[in-house]
């Protein structure tokens, strides 16, 4: 065929061609050299890639609610498309995750068959963003800290890892990029989306402190050149955070404190109903392909 | 046939596959299509995704097996490389001019990265693109995400026509 059949493309049922669940595209790292670097231990490996891997798709989850229900078009779509850039860092460090820690895995096995007690993402990413102001904020805390993360894995000694971090560094570019102008829009606006923003931070900051405290297997794995440990960005994190929000002028909340429990998921009702969505046609059909 | 005169002929199939987002473009013209070796009758195709999520890369994977399939290689592996991590900057001249005829604006270099944290860019400080149907540098940013995660929509405001940026990555 000389030209692109779209409708072929669609329909033609042979192969791998689809992707989502049940497509058999379930090998993101097909044809990646996904060997443990010396003196990892794999289970801590897998641990690392499954929290960065779950923060990912649990933010990118929230953003794909706001479909249809965003103020204007063009938001949907930059929320859908900074949805599928983390969904795409997800499917990778879950894979890798599956590689790594023994349980031969596959991504889709870790998004869809873990029950809320077994996701280790951190707080911050399961929460309910059904406010605009709530979601930029979140969206640019996330980013700005998730960038600075990234910036520094890229010099991972697990050449998967890095390989991810160095992709994913261009693409959290854009999408701080794009929350910054969106708090500065709402901030700096009418006195009702200041307000509105503001209650948005006042609302996160509880949740902040969690993202700046070192998980053992975090520790472990910095000290082995292959993981970060993330209360090493706070300074980069409060910097970007001061520039945004005083152009939007907009108050720093006092965010909660680093320490305590890390990463602890739990029988929530925000996490469990989030869940629910997210893996119903996978736990209605399990096994199934389309 | 020698496996180097093998490896030009899978190249040059390779080098056909048009990217599933903008079908105007193979992968190719994109930069997506990285290496090409055969070994005897196997022969390996690497690409390499342009961002994380990109749908189109299993479309890719696929209509590469099958075209040269198509022409008798029946030992296809197509690998994926995510290192180096593909830069808009492998866009070919050919490709951009594509891309302009298509009305999209091709990317600017991208920038280079300098030691630090990565600088944030604020409202105002995005360098003039021109419209590419009347040339106007009076253009405004709608939104730095568009159809795809690589595209940014703009507006010109001399002649009101929305048109799409390819961005710079």
């Amino acid at each position: 065929m000389d030209t692109y059949d779209a409708y072929q493309a669609i329909t033609d049922v042979a192969e791998d061609q689809r992707w989502a669940f049940g497509a058999g595209f379930d090998d993101p790292l097909s044809g990646v050299d996904t060997t443990i670097p010396d003196g990892v231990v794999g289970a801590d490996l897998g641990a690392y890639c499954e929290m960065l891997g779950d923060d990912a798709l649990l933010v990118s989850h929230r953003l794909q609610q706001w479909v249809a229900h965003a103020p204007e078009l063009e938001e949907e779509a930059a929320l859908a498309n900074i949805a599928l850039d983390l969904l795409g860092q997800a499917r990778f460090l879950l894979a890798r995750a599956g590689t790594v820690d023994g349980s031969g895995r596959t991504e889709d096995d870790y998004a869809f068959q873990r029950g809320a007690a077994q996701f280790r993402h951190v707080r911050l990413v399961e929460l309910v963003d059904s406010d605009f102001g709530v979601a930029m904020a979140r969206l640019l805390v996330f980013s700005t800290w998730r960038l600075a993360v990234l910036d520094r894995l890229r010099a991972s000694r697990d050449p998967v890892l890095a390989a991810i971090a160095d992709k994913g560094v261009k693409e959290v570019t854009y999408h701080r990029e794009y929350a910054a102008q969106w708090v500065i829009r709402l901030g700096d606006g009418t006195e009702l989306s200041h307000r509105r923003v503001q209650a948005g931070l006042d609302q996160i900051a509880p949740f902040v402190g969690e993202l700046f405290t070192d998980s053992d297997v975090e520790t472990r794995l910095a000290a082995v050149g292959v993981g970060v440990r993330p209360s090493e960005t706070r300074a980069e994190f409060d910097a970007v955070l001061d520039t945004v929000l005083s152009a939007a002028t907009l108050r720093c909340p006092a965010w909660s404190a680093p320490g305590g429990a890390t990463r602890t998921a739990g029988d929530r009702d925000t996490l469990r109903r989030l869940l629910v969505e997210l893996q119903s046609v996978a736990r209605a059909h399990p096994g199934a392909t389309w | 046939m020698t496996e180097a005169s093998t490896a030009a002929r899978v190249r040059a199939i390779a080098e056909t596959v048009p990217d599933p987002e903008l079908p105007q473009l193979t992968v190719a013209d994109l930069g997506i299509l990285r290496d090409v070796t055969v070994t005897g009758r196997h022969a390996v195709v690497t690409i390499t995704p342009t961002y994380t999520g990109c749908p189109a890369l299993q479309e890719i994977r696929s209509e590469l097996r099958r075209r040269l399939e198509g022409a008798g290689f029946d030992d296809v592996e197509v690998r994926t490389s995510l290192r180096p991590a593909w830069t808009s900057d492998w866009i070919t001249e050919e490709g951009r001019q594509k891309l302009g005829a298509a009305g999209i604006v091709p990317p600017r270099t991208a920038p280079l990265r300098s030691t630090g944290p990565v600088p944030l860019t604020l409202v105002g400080s995005t360098p003039t693109v021109r419209c590419p149907r009347c040339t106007s540098p009076d253009t405004t940013q709608q939104s730095v995400f568009g159809a795809t995660s690589c595209r940014a929509l703009y507006r010109c405001t001399s002649c009101g026509e929305p048109f799409e940026y390819l961005k710079e990555i």
